[in-house]
């Protein structure tokens, strides 16, 4: 037999549902998109007996078949569709123990759509703890299915599911509930006019919000049918959930009971601290500021040891390969150079990866959205807009794409939008270089200016974010209902497995995203630094020789890569802007810069290395970036990098849109262009206009 | 006016009379917020808003203005 079982896991949020996920496949899993959407989709291979294997494939947490969001969308419109190739065989309904009766829920309606299914109950470890017993023959009979008591924590119960898995043909299709008991009068009539059908999943297709999906609503024929107001089938999708709840409760009374003085009550301890009115606030800020600490002190370690690292790799190269080729020089200060940018972004979004997976997974993240959505209300954003904006201090596409279970629209847009302010790493390498060349040395109360520095640049995003939140909420008009639900998970301590399987698989996906295009841009780059239209780029030699005879081996071959440089493609247009950017205090040097760095930010140090080393004219020894750029003069003789020109500079990229990678996300959550657009000019305007001033004003 | 859920105490324990506003969001009722069912106030943040609520088992935290269309009874302790 070598027809792959195909199994869906679906289940509640919060319920182990990755857990059990990681225990089937193990390392054996890969992380994609749904065509189209950003919706992850994990699936994976598990091998089951005699060489039988099964395809499993994670489904989006859902609390019902009723979608409010694309996530659970993805999860609807699969179990509906019977020619989806990934249609499963046998759905796995993942419950925590602590939650079945809300969980079963879920369990009713996905066996209501006749698809083979066995309730998985996660977290049998804690039976004992919470006094639960469960009687699992009489579930069994009752729900017309199979039960399987797993512990991912303890590794148990994992192998007895893999059996059921593979013999999955001896399921009941059975249903929980007879759907025309809802409204007999109504499904009645629904039945006449479809025939053909099933009333249930005729019922799932008809109460969806229209908002989602392109489902086979269209296909049907309502000519023929009337059918019934927003409110009212929401007054049936009421009376779907009373009918659900009463059957759940009817078997719950038989199969469980619950021992309340067994009890011992872990969350009242912690809830009483952790979302105290004071202290609460207190450990979230102490939380916070440990993960600044990481992930901009400790994770420097690692960080330099990469930049050196590609510094000498790329002089390997260029030592090991013919000298002077064209083709070694694209390696060695394009591909290199590019790559180098890429890693050494991987220590800290890893180490903050695995802070956002460690709160997420112990339960603490909902306590955060509990204490800080009052104060995000006054700025137009959400308790759940926390995660995305801390997130955004390593990288804007995570972050946004964070914002995803943000269920009101407005908040959610107005978060997608102000999120690109706070102080992403790839401001970092900008921040510091130019923080190091402009800013003096000494310090106040203890504190270095430079560090100082670093730490207002941080606020002034933040500050951004926020006020411009608040102008956005005054602005946007919208007529989509507001709602707020958050479940508070029980705590838990995180596991290790899940922990490092969400770092590796975010970093990677980081790495391999945003590479992608630095590596693209820093090629494109070089060859626009290398080449150069016209006589004076390609005479380059002569006209250098002609104007300074005095000049002689290195000096002359440095002042040659200089007006080869200006004469360049990238030259030309760094000149092209530079009456536009010189009130900034900027040339057009710094130009190149900037507008290269509109792909991404982190592009403008390399760029200006590229620059620099290309057009240089300082001996050997001076060779690092920084003393090249101390050095820059303009024509007059003046310096380019002053304080002035480098709090414009500092300024500009703390506010101006230059990441393509986050405009694509945004155009892909936001499903136009209307609303990157308005990022890329709003933001860049208001970097322009702070720069200028601030430039004006010092000078 | 009739009591809400708005109008508990940290602590306090009450039946739920009727959630069928047409504001509620359906994914309220699903976690267990329907009429019959206990609904206990375990925790508010600053300014009564959010409520952290417990609701037939189902742990979660719902904003003021929500919470405000859930009728109830107050369970006499």
């Amino acid at each position: 037999m070598s027809k792959q079982i195909n199994v869906a896991l679906i289940g509640n949020p919060n319920t182990g549902k990755t857990s059990v996920f990681n225990a089937l496949t193990g390392l054996n899993q890969k992380v994609g998109n749904y065509p189209g959407i950003t919706v992850e989709k994990k699936e994976g291979i598990c091998k089951l007996s005699r060489g039988v294997k099964a395809h499993i494939l994670d489904l989006p947490g859902t609390y019902s078949l009723n979608a409010s969001s694309l996530d659970e969308n993805v999860v609807i419109e699969l179990l509906l569709n019977k020619n989806n190739k990934d249609f499963p065989d046998v759905a796995l309904i993942i419950s925590d123990v602590e939650n079945l009766k809300r969980n079963l829920l879920l369990f009713t309606q996905i066996k209501d759509l006749k698809i083979p299914t066995i309730l998985v109950i996660n977290m049998a470890d804690r039976m004992g703890r919470r006094g639960i017993s469960l009687n699992i023959e009489m579930l069994e009979q009752e729900l017309k299915t199979k039960v399987a008591l797993v512990s991912t924590r303890k590794n148990e119960g994992i192998q007895e599911l893999k059996t059921l898995i593979e013999n999955y043909k001896n399921l009941s299709v059975e249903p929980c509930l007879d759907t025309s008991t809802i409204d007999s009068e109504y499904f009645s009539s629904l039945k006449k006019a479809f025939p053909n059908q099933d009333l249930y999943k005729l019922w799932v297709v008809i109460s969806q919000d229209a908002n989602f999906g392109k489902m086979d609503r269209n296909e049907l024929d309502f000519s023929k049918f009337k059918t019934k107001t927003k409110s009212e089938l929401k007054r049936l999708q009421q009376k779907e959930t009373i009918k659900r709840y009463q059957f759940i409760n009817g078997v719950l009374k038989e199969a469980q009971t619950i021992d309340e003085t067994k009890a011992t009550d872990l969350r009242t301890k912690f809830d009483k601290i952790l979302t105290h009115k004071v202290w609460g606030y207190f450990i979230f800020f102490i939380i916070l500021l440990t993960i600044f600490q990481v992930i901009y002190d400790w994770a420097t370690v690692p960080m330099d040891f990469i930049d050196s690292s590609f510094a000498l790799l790329a002089d390997w190269i260029k030592m090991t390969f013919p000298e002077g080729g064209k083709f070694t020089n694209l390696i060695a200060e394009g591909v290199v150079a590019g790559i180098g940018g890429i890693v050494i972004f991987i220590p800290q979004i890893a180490f903050l990866f695995l802070f956002i997976a460690v709160l997420e997974e112990s339960g603490y993240m909902s306590r955060v959205v509990f204490l800080m959505d009052r104060i995000m209300r006054r700025f137009g954003l959400s308790g759940k807009s926390v995660v995305p904006l801390i997130s955004g201090t390593a990288c804007a596409i995570p972050a946004i794409m964070a914002t995803r279970n943000i269920e009101n629209w407005k908040e959610r847009l107005i978060t997608i939008l102000v999120t690109p302010f706070t102080t992403c790493s790839a401001r970092l390498p900008v921040y510091l270089i130019i923080i190091a060349l402009v800013i003096p040395e000494g310090r106040f109360i203890g504190l270095s200016y430079q560090a100082l520095a670093l730490m207002l640049l941080y606020l002034v995003g933040f500050g951004m974010a926020i006020f411009s939140a608040y102008i956005l909420d005054k602005i946007l008009k919208t007529n989509r209902k507001t709602f707020f639900v958050v479940e508070m998970p029980n705590y838990k301590i995180p596991m290790l497995k899940n922990v490092a399987l969400t770092v590796l698989e975010k970093t990677k996906t980081f790495v391999f995203e945003a590479g992608k295009i630095i590596l693209a841009i820093s090629i494109v780059l070089w060859i626009l630094a290398s080449y150069g239209p016209g006589k004076d780029f390609k005479n380059a030699d002569t006209i250098v020789e002609a104007n300074h005879p005095e000049l002689q081996g290195e000096q002359l071959e440095n002042k040659i890569a200089a007006y080869k440089l200006e004469h360049s493609f990238i030259g030309i247009i760094g000149k092209t802007i530079e009456p536009a950017i010189k009130p900034l205090g900027y040339d057009w040097k710094i130009g190149i810069g900037i507008v290269t760095s509109f792909a991404a930010r982190e592009v403008f140090v390399g760029t200006l290395a590229t620059i620099y080393s290309v057009g240089s004219t300082l001996d050997d020894d001076d060779k690092t970036i920084k003393n090249r750029m101390a050095h820059e003069v303009h024509d007059n003789g003046s310096k380019v990098f002053t304080l002035a020109s480098g709090i414009s500079l500092l300024l500009f990229y703390a506010f101006a849109m230059q990441c393509m990678s986050t405009l694509a996300i945004v155009k892909r959550e936001t499903n136009s262009w209307k609303w990157p657009m308005i990022q890329l000019f709003g933001m860049s305007f208001i970097a322009y206009i702070i720069a200028l001033i601030a430039f004006q004003i010092l000078n | 006016m009739p009591l809400t859920i708005a109008d508990l105490k940290k602590g306090q324990r009450a039946i739920i009379i009727d959630s069928s506003s047409e504001n509620i969001p359906l994914k309220l009722l699903e976690m267990g917020c329907l009429p019959g069912n206990t609904v206990e106030l375990l925790q508010v943040a600053p300014f009564h808003d959010p409520m952290y609520l417990n609701i037939n088992d189902s742990y979660l935290a719902i904003r003021k203005e929500t919470a405000a269309l859930i009728i109830i009874e107050k369970i006499n302790e």
